[in-house]
């Protein structure tokens, strides 16, 4: 639970509808530097001049109302929107000294980097071990030992091992709805990237799976930048070190969580929170 | 009843008419049912009574020299065996080449093509093709290769049974992959994967089974064609396995000796007709196997 890493730090806590939100304490240095960046549908501009840090290890929640450009941002990030002609970003999305949103970009090293897990959980129509083997052969050479390693050592950080480990072989499209979301965070663990997405990784979920999901945001922060966009307030509370509100295509306030849930700053984040429109 | 209900709310001389109105409408209901039965009646007579004059003459010419023996002159006792195996030939070639065109055009137009004009213009040919007379489509190999090399051949046979098989794989390939929800080409691009082992590693997955029903449909069609193959592979009396030579095929075996004046040969082509039923009725049964095992 969070709750247990919460109390380790010994900063102030502050409640939001009975959910310990995180505490005030410091964030990390950057991980991924958001500077003016627009985002342009056709010619609907859907994000308008972002600016947003991105703390390093830690976990940046992005709520809003539906349409406010939250999930927009997130497919920024791994430049999903090139799938698509007439989408385009201007600005800078730094990682690493490298813009991510520049024309020279390598694509697939950059999803490599910053992997996804989506809103509906994707098995793809193989076997378990095949699913996560099928990333990581797209960006690394390893022997038979070497992927077997990498497959259990993913399938345990994504908190399934036990429940998969006597049916790798088996075809994925058979786990429940939580395992198979499991299953995906698995798979983007496993090409190991620096940054991962999560778009509203438990709306499709019951609570229980979604709880399970939420222990493994917290436990995978240790390792990984996240980057979670959700609609519910409870679960931004709870597993959020930042928050980012956004409305209708305008980074409206960004702080940490707790700051966020208790003392906005901004009328607007003041009156979503609390459930007066969105 | 609809005619209580309504004079329940309005006066009694409304509900006489509402009353006359319901007899007239139980009425027309009752005389568009039984014509709809009728029709139906009619369809499953003519289609019972084929299939029955197939199955009783068929079976009456069927025997174990059908398979063992090729076809010989009227009153010798010959078989079908060198139609069968020249069926068997001509369609497995002609799938063989059909198959991959029609997949890569189908998969052009489901994953590259998307709302281009060259894709529409495509997606119009091959729906053409795919309703154009099969005749057309022997004479136009007939110009392209038997004219040419001036022989008939099995080869050109089989040409000409691949263009029937192509549209049908690009029409049923295209709407198959159509069908794999973006969801999951996304999850695959979000790991870094280029757009073409996404669609050979998890898209052509995901549509196997129906990409696979669309190809048995095909063979299904081409075994049992008969035009474009009269100005082809023409037909061949003896044992040949020569495909730059005349090839003998079931349906143009069935074509030359039903209408024949010798009774053997009128019995071998109920025969031929049987196998090649039987033939299609089990590739279809077995597409409809594998598209419900896929849901």
């Amino acid at each position: 639970m969070g709750t247990t890493t919460m109390n380790e730090t010994n900063q102030a806590q502050a409640s939001f509808g009975g959910v310990a939100a995180r505490s005030a304490a410091a964030l990390n240095q950057s991980r991924i530097s958001i500077r003016n960046l627009d985002f342009y549908y056709g010619s609907n501009k859907a994000l308008k001049g972002i600016n947003l840090d991105i703390p390093d290890r830690q976990v940046t929640g992005m709520i809003g109302p539906s349409g406010c450009g939250k999930s927009t941002l997130l497919r920024v990030l791994n430049r999903m929107y090139d799938l698509y002609p007439g989408q385009r970003a201007t600005g800078e999305a730094i990682l690493d000294g490298q813009n991510i949103v520049g024309k020279d970009t390598d694509l697939n090293a950059l999803r490599a980097r910053i992997g996804m897990v989506f809103q509906k959980p994707t098995p793809f129509p193989m076997t378990i071990y095949d699913n996560i083997a099928f990333g990581v052969r797209l960006h690394e050479r390893l022997n038979k030992a070497e992927m077997d390693e990498r497959v259990e050592w993913s399938i345990s950080r994504a908190a399934l091992w036990t429940e998969v480990k006597d049916r790798l072989n088996t075809s994925a499209m058979g786990l429940s709805g939580g395992q198979q979301q499991r299953l995906c965070i698995a798979r983007t663990i496993a090409v190991r990237p620096d940054v991962i997405l999560f778009d509203e990784p438990t709306s499709a979920l019951d609570p229980i799976s979604t709880l399970k999901i939420e222990e493994l945001i917290d436990e995978l922060k240790s390792d990984f930048t996240i980057v979670i966009v959700t609609h519910n307030m409870q679960q931004a509370a709870r597993c959020a070190d930042q928050v980012a509100f956004f409305y209708i295509g305008e980074l409206v306030e960004v702080g940490p969580a707790a700051q966020m849930f208790t003392a906005p700053k901004e009328r607007r984040t003041q009156e979503y929170i609390t459930g007066r429109f969105g | 009843m609809s005619a209580t209900a309504i004079g329940a709310v309005g006066p009694s001389k409304d509900q006489r008419v509402s009353k006359s109105l319901g007899r007239r409408r139980k009425l027309s209901n009752r005389i568009v049912s039984v014509l709809c039965v009728l029709a139906t009646v009619i369809g499953l007579v003519f289609l019972a009574s084929i299939l029955f004059t197939l199955f009783w003459l068929g079976f009456n010419g069927l025997s174990l020299t059908v398979f063992t023996t090729s076809t010989l002159p009227p009153g010798s006792n010959g078989g079908l065996l060198n139609a069968i195996i020249g069926s068997l030939i001509q369609t497995a070639i002609g799938t063989a080449i059909g198959t991959p065109i029609g997949l890569m055009v189908g998969t052009y137009l489901a994953e590259y093509a998307q709302g281009s004009a060259v894709g529409n213009a495509v997606r119009f040919v091959s729906d053409v093709l795919l309703s154009a007379p099969s005749i057309l489509i022997g004479l136009f190999v007939y110009e392209l290769m038997v004219s040419p090399w001036g022989a008939f051949s099995g080869l050109a046979g089989s040409v000409a049974l691949a263009v029937i098989v192509i549209p049908i794989v690009v029409r049923t390939t295209e709407d198959m992959l159509r069908l794999i929800p973006v969801s999951l080409r996304e999850a695959a691009v979000a790991l870094g994967a280029p757009k073409w082992l996404v669609i050979t590693k998890i898209c052509y997955r995901a549509a196997k089974d129906g990409i696979m029903t669309g190809i048995l449909l095909a063979v299904a069609r081409i075994a049992g064609e008969t035009a474009p193959l009269l100005f082809t592979s023409l037909g061949n009396l003896n044992w040949s396995l020569n495909l730059g030579k005349p090839m003998a095929s079931l349906p143009v075996t069935i074509y030359q000796y039903a209408g024949s004046a010798f009774q053997d040969w009128v019995q071998l082509a109920w025969a031929g007709a049987l196998l090649i039923t039987v033939g299609v009725l089990a590739l279809n049964i077995l597409a409809r196997l594998l598209l419900r095992g896929g849901k």
